[in-house]
């Protein structure tokens, strides 16, 4: 995979083509909005059918039903909610401390050549060693403590950061840096008015790269090495050979996954209103 | 396109005409490595009067316009300018409009203006610049949405917010189309004669440089191959017959006839 990808942050996004009748427009944008969910919600209407058909056994796959009965048991008693919150405040603090150490790194060794000397070699010699070959290293050290997964999960997302942050300040326009030096702005002034938000948009491609990262860590750190939390909710739930909660334990990651991808989007959009690819049609002249 | 708005709205926010600079270069050299791209040049430019560089591409035009602005320092020689002088008494106007992206039009005006103005009169002085030019109701749009003539239009409210006492000129012309390039330079004449800066344009276009300059400097081999007055009265009509003898001066000079 490759984590600088360079592409533009809303290129799969482009709006489809639109129509001048203001009545088939909305249809057109609810249309869009909602495509993306046809697909998962046909295929649990055939899982439903298949299970209750008895084409598939509930001790391999248990059906979206009984999945949503085993969901609403655990939420009423607590336990959910308690895992939930456990896994997205692990998630969260690791994004955090390696998102930040990376921003920070990669501010610095794309400002500086001096830094980007002496740290750059060794930072990718870390980046061709995938994170989760060390967890048998993190149990060691850390036992299954807090520590562990937060370890790992800033590993994972300090590298797609550092990268695309790296990246996003090294490719801001020369010709306005100059700009900028012409008309007299000191250094702070540069970075804050010309290089951090021509970097943004790379940035927050690093931010999309980390969010999936972080996630995959998580479910996997939490699988071999937890007390609490989703995975090892649904490791405990097989233990016991509730499949139910299994299922319902991935299908809750998938969507942590999405919400925080839809999150990142709307923030992207908040910062980014200025790049022609979040520009509303009908707003240029 | 709209049309330039009349003089009267440049007033009052914007800077009291502070006339122009004069500018004495003196031997100046500059080398990038054996390549001598500009070899002893002296040129006298008297406060307030508007030159046009031109020569073949490659030349050490540009080279010229740097050094002038500071953007680069001589290999030796040295360019002084009359007159007291402050940071932003000398702007530089680029080929490219190299506005920022993510500010509006009316933030971009104001990277521009004096930092001794803050707050509303900053956004003041950025307004009454962009009236100037013609651009006030855009005010409030992102750069990506202006046409090229009007991007680089804003670029020059932008190079006059602090009241340069000398503008530099590279090509700023150069990528528009032939209507939008006679209309900026009707506007840059004008925005001149107002408020008496000392001009320097660089182009490669003969008739741009006869229908703007009282005086046309012709560069060629690192030296001043011509240094030619247009004294003309102004505004010139185009295709008049004493511009038309001059260009034909200019041009067989040029292709070394
Ligand atoms: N920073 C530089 N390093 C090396 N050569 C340069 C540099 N800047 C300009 N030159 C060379 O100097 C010559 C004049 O360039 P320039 O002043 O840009 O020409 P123009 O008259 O077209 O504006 C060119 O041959 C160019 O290659
Ligand atoms: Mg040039």
């Amino acid at each position: 995979m490759s984590l600088a990808e360079t592409r533009s942050p809303a290129a799969d996004r482009l709006p489809t083509a639109r129509k001048t009748v203001p009545l088939r427009r909305r249809l057109a944008g609810l249309e869009g909005r909602l495509a993306g969910w046809v697909l998962p919600l046909l295929l649990v209407v055939l899982w439903e059918a298949l299970s209750r058909a008895g084409i598939i056994a509930p001790n391999v796959l248990p059906a979206p039903s009984a999945v949503a009965g085993a969901g609403w048991q655990a939420l009423k008693s607590g336990e959910l909610l308690h895992n939930m919150g456990v896994s997205t405040l692990r998630a969260l603090a690791g994004l955090a401390v390696g998102g930040l150490i990376g921003f920070v790194l990669g501010i610095a060794n794309g400002l500086w050549d001096l830094t980007f000397r002496y740290t750059d070699t060794t930072l990718q010699m870390i980046r061709n060693v995938p994170h989760l070959a060390l967890i048998p290293l993190v149990i060691l050290w850390f036992g299954i403590d807090e520590e562990a997964k937060l370890f790992l999960v800033s590993l994972g997302v300090f590298f797609p950061v550092y990268i695309n942050t790296l990246h996003g300040v090294r490719s801001v326009d020369p010709q306005l840096i100059e700009m900028g030096r012409v008309y007299g702005m000191s250094p702070f002034t540069l970075f804050r008015r010309i290089i951090l938000p021509g970097a943004l948009p790379s940035i927050f491609v690093g931010l999309r790269f980390a969010l999936g990262i972080m996630w995959l860590t998580l479910i996997v750190a939490e699988t071999i090495a937890a007390s609490s939390g989703l995975g090892y909710m649904a490791m405990q739930a097989r233990e016991f050979l509730l499949v139910d909660i299994v299922v319902l334990a991935i299908l809750i990651y998938a969507l942590l996954g999405k919400l925080a991808d839809v999150l990142t989007r709307q923030l992207e959009r908040a910062c980014l209103q200025w790049h022609p690819a979040f520009q509303k049609p009908g707003s240029a002249p | 396109m709209n049309a330039p708005a009349s003089p009267a709205a440049f007033s009052g926010a914007t800077a009291p005409a502070s006339g122009g600079l004069g500018v004495s270069i003196r031997r100046l050299s500059r080398h990038f490595g054996a390549k001598r791209v500009l070899e002893n040049v002296d040129l006298d430019i008297p406060a307030g009067q508007f030159v046009a560089i031109i020569g073949k591409s490659g030349c050490g035009k540009s080279t010229l316009l740097r050094l002038l602005a500071g953007l680069d320092t001589p290999t030796s020689g040295t360019i002084g300018f009359t007159g007291a002088r402050d940071d932003a008494a000398v702007r530089i106007m680029f080929q490219e409009p190299r506005l920022l992206p993510w500010q509006r039009v009316l933030a971009n005006v104001e990277v521009g203006a004096p930092a001794r103005l803050q707050g509303e009169e900053r956004h003041a002085r950025a307004r009454a610049l962009l009236a100037e030019v013609g651009l006030a109701e855009r005010a409030g749009e992102w750069p990506a949405v202006l046409s090229g003539g009007q991007r680089q239009r804003v670029a020059l409210a932008r190079a006059l917010a602090s009241g340069p006492r000398v503008l530099a000129l590279d090509e700023p012309l150069g990528a528009l189309d032939a209507l939008t390039r006679i209309e900026m330079q009707a506007l840059v004449e004008r925005i001149w004669r107002e408020q008496g800066f000392t001009a320097v344009l660089v182009t490669h276009d003969v008739a741009e440089a006869l229908a703007l300059a009282d005086r046309v400097i012709l560069i060629d081999q690192g030296r001043i191959a011509l240094d030619l007055d247009v004294p003309l009265s102004r505004p010139r009509r185009r295709g008049s017959p004493e511009l038309a003898a001059l260009e034909g001066q200019i041009l067989s000079r040029l292709l070394g006839g």
